[in-house]
């Protein structure tokens, strides 16, 4: 995750506060989705950014997700992501996420 | 799941793009407190 969006996820946390934020990826593969997910998580694996070691445990999902894909609109969902359900792995992509989601600290 | 919530859009060049996810999040009654399109390499 480049360095600017790290550094305003930090901020973002610390305004609204962790347990208010949800994050929403459209990664096109398990390996970032999965990297997305752990920085925002457990902290940025490559200890660069503003994240590194700093353990938010943010609720994170993948756009293709199905229990997120089920609260969405679908006209809209349809409209804004389209084809991609077609194109990406979503049962792979699901997998990379939610594991990195199990791993989140107690609140 | 996502009503009320303050939600971070983080797309990729490659993927879905942060405002198409932004866009849906918006129309599920969140607000989109920070969008952005990556590039993963």
């Amino acid at each position: 995750m480049d360095l600017q969006s790290q550094a305003a996820i930090a901020r973002l946390a610390q305004t609204h506060g962790a347990e208010n934020l949800v994050v929403l990826l459209g990664a096109p593969d398990p390996e970032s989705a999965e990297i997305a997910a752990e920085t925002v998580v457990l902290g940025d694996p490559a200890c660069a950014g503003a994240l590194a070691e700093t353990q938010l445990g943010l609720d994170v999902y993948h756009i293709l997700e199905d229990e997120l894909r089920a609260t969405l609109p679908v006209d809209i969902y349809d409209e804004q992501v389209g084809v991609m359900v077609d194109v990406l792995d979503t049962a792979e992509l699901t997998a990379a996420v939610a594991g990195m989601r199990s791993k989140a600290p107690p609140p | 799941m996502l009503n009320g919530k303050k939600v971070i859009a983080l797309g990729e060049r490659d993927g879905v793009s942060g405002p198409a996810i932004a866009a849906c999040a918006e129309a599920a009654g969140a607000e989109v407190v920070f969008t952005a399109t990556e590039c993963f390499v």
